[in-house]
């Protein structure tokens, strides 16, 4: 029981900090909050299985298929809707979650709904640790949450675009002066968030069923990780996704299933009133509270 | 392009701004069409409608009301992104008290009025020192977390809810109360945010730092706003409960939370005659377009994004420059 707590909780942390990752670096970066995150995980998770099996695209070519159209969308969100109302965090907030209701009850309209549309695992099978059997898909969560928390931490460091972005994200104006198209990299952070909720969707639907009503459980479970951690904040992220990660796996464990999604609530109402900034934000703490 | 647009005052504007307005009818009559236009198109034309038609302008003016409570709130500078946690909690209280007390709707709607703008402004108190969108996440994330607490729990009748709760004797009285309740909220509202208190909360959205600073105490008129904000809410989801007889889960929906939002854009942000006008345009809209079955929330999600990047003033601010003050070209080469 405790070595397969640990276990699950490992994963289940993996695919909390996997569905934070995207949202957090579109707000850490360009400061847009992304309302419409769940919309662009449900997408393409829908994109992958029409690729897959109304058009029969090999898997692997529709997996980057659809990482990139999430991508473009991302873009297009922020060049259609944002750009011009950049500033108003209200009504930015408004738009994107307006456009995220938009897309999900869309494809309600259009009746994806049932348990047929589910998408087939990597790599079949399961193996134990001790005891406890874990399916290879878990593990490969786990490998692609290390894998991307490494690439990001590479590529926001180590590379001209990376720099730029975190250039833009502790000072607008001096990274204007430096000729860097504060535009251009809010539209390239939103791409790159909205690619992130895609390789989550891809890699987490596996397990489960794509339904209309996950949009809004990943935006919510988003949100948790990112207010706990801190918003903008990649070392809060983790810690805060281990944290809501592990208890919700013990709660399900030795409570019941249903407190689950409680322990997130739980979690940003403890967070809220001791430390409203997140557990690891510091510099926007009088921005978000006075 | 030789030439440009020029708004000037109409003359009877000017005229009518101050105390000499009562020295002749026309202006008189100019002060008060605007505030007569609702209170004779719900009260008198409202009861002439066919069933159907009156049902629908009861659901209109439910969805109307959460929306200027949500205007309420945004006065404030605090942007709800769940209404339907009003909407909820107010169904919740007046549906247990009918449903374990018996008590009749004429007690059960105040009740649940009071009670739940207090149990709401008590709920989101510790929230109320964030502002910004990080209030909004806070406000998306409770309702949906208060329907899982009820799945859970099972408390309340669960999934199932609370069914047969007491209706109102009849689609008149119904329809009469709301339209009060709603000719209430609208001129109080508009009421408050004139006075000097309204100058306080528009201050308090605009600068709260300044506002602190000279000595006023934010998050105090916070809770009274949200408490107001909150309590026509709740108003709202009693007022539903009896209507449908029924509390249950769907109260926490999110059709409660984006609507009046959707509503409040189009009409126009904090003018509280905007969101009226914005629910009496989408939800007939909607119900016209009710054999589309889900699609009408896609129509609603587009018309606020299209509203917000679009025409961010709303339909309201359109109308009163039209009654105000007379465009015409001027040559400008």
């Amino acid at each position: 029981m405790l070595l397969g707590t640990l276990i699950y909780g490992f994963v289940n942390s993996a695919i909390l900090a996997l569905l934070a990752m995207g949202f957090n670096l579109t707000f850490g970066i360009s400061g847009v909050a992304n309302f419409a995150y769940g919309a662009v995980y449900i997408f393409s998770g829908f994109s992958v299985w029409i690729l897959l099996n109304t058009l029969g695209i090999p898997y692997l070519l529709a997996v980057l298929i659809a990482i990139l159209l999430a991508a473009l969308m991302g873009l297009a969100i922020y060049y259609g809707v944002i750009l011009r109302i950049k500033g108003m965090p209200l009504s930015e907030v408004m738009a994107t979650f307006g456009l995220g209701l938009a897309i999900m009850e869309l494809f309600r309209y259009f009746d994806f709904v049932g348990f047929r549309y589910t998408l087939p695992v990597f790599i079949d099978g399961s193996f134990s640790i001790g005891d406890v059997y874990i399916d290879y898909q878990r593990m490969i969560i786990g490998l692609i949450a290390i894998g991307l928390t490494f690439g990001l931490y590479l590529f926001t460091n180590h590379t001209r675009t990376g720099l730029a972005f975190r250039a833009i994200a502790q000072d607008e104006r001096t990274a204007l002066t430096f000729g860097i198209d504060a535009d251009l990299v809010g539209g390239l952070s939103m791409a790159l968030g909205c690619a992130l909720a895609a390789i989550a969707a891809v890699v987490i639907l596996p397990l489960g069923t794509i339904a209309v009503e996950g949009g809004y459980e990943v935006l919510i479970n988003a949100l948790a990780v990112c207010i706990v951690g801190g918003l903008g904040s990649t070392v809060g992220i983790l810690v805060a996704s281990v944290l809501i990660g592990y208890s919700q796996t013990i709660t399900a464990n030795y409570l019941e299933p249903h407190w689950m999604m409680l322990v997130s609530l739980i979690a940003i109402a403890i967070v809220l009133v001791v430390k409203p900034s997140g557990l690891f934000s510091h510099q926007k703490e009088l921005e978000e509270r006075i | 392009m030789n030439r440009r647009k020029e708004r000037i005052d109409r003359g009877v504007k000017a005229r009518s701004a101050d105390i000499f307005a009562l020295t002749s009818y026309r202006e008189m009559l100019y002060l008060m069409i605007p505030g007569a236009v609702p209170v004779v198109a719900l009260l008198c034309f409202s009861p002439m409608l066919s069933d159907y038609w009156r049902e629908v302008i009861i659901s209109t003016a439910i969805y109307a009301l959460l929306a200027m409570s949500w205007d309420m709130l945004m006065c404030a500078g605090l942007l709800s992104l769940g209404q339907s946690l009003f909407f909820g909690i107010g169904s919740y209280i007046s549906g247990s008290l009918n449903y374990y007390a018996g008590l009749p709707p004429i007690l059960t709607l105040p009740i649940a009025t009071i009670l739940g703008g207090l149990l709401c402004t008590v709920l989101l108190l510790p929230v109320l020192r964030l502002r910004g969108i990080y209030f909004a996440m806070v406000t998306l994330v409770v309702p949906l977390m208060l329907s899982r607490l009820v799945e859970a729990t099972r408390i309340l009748g669960g999934t199932e809810g609370l069914t047969g709760l007491t209706p109102f004797p009849n689609q008149l009285t119904a329809l009469f109360i709301i339209q009060l309740a709603l000719l209430a909220t609208l001129f109080g509202f508009r009421r408050i945010m004139g006075s000097d208190y309204g100058l306080v909360v528009k201050g308090i959205s605009d600068n709260d730092r300044s506002v602190m600073s000279a000595g006023l105490n934010i998050y105090w008129y916070k809770a009274q706003v949200l408490f107001l904000g909150a309590s026509v809410g709740c108003f709202a989801g009693a007022f539903g409960t009896h209507m449908d007889m029924f509390a249950g889960m769907p109260g926490f929906a999110l059709d409660y939370s984006i609507m009046p939002v959707a509503a409040a854009v189009v009409g126009g942000v904090g003018t509280f005659a905007g969101p009226l006008i914005g629910a009496f345009i989408l939800v007939p809209l909607s119900e016209m377009l009710r054999a589309l079955g889900s699609l009408r929330m896609v129509f609603y999600g587009l018309f606020l994004v299209v509203f917000v990047v679009g025409m961010p003033e709303g339909i309201f601010a359109y109308i009163q420059r039209k009654y105000q003050q007379m465009e015409r070209w001027v040559d400008v080469s």
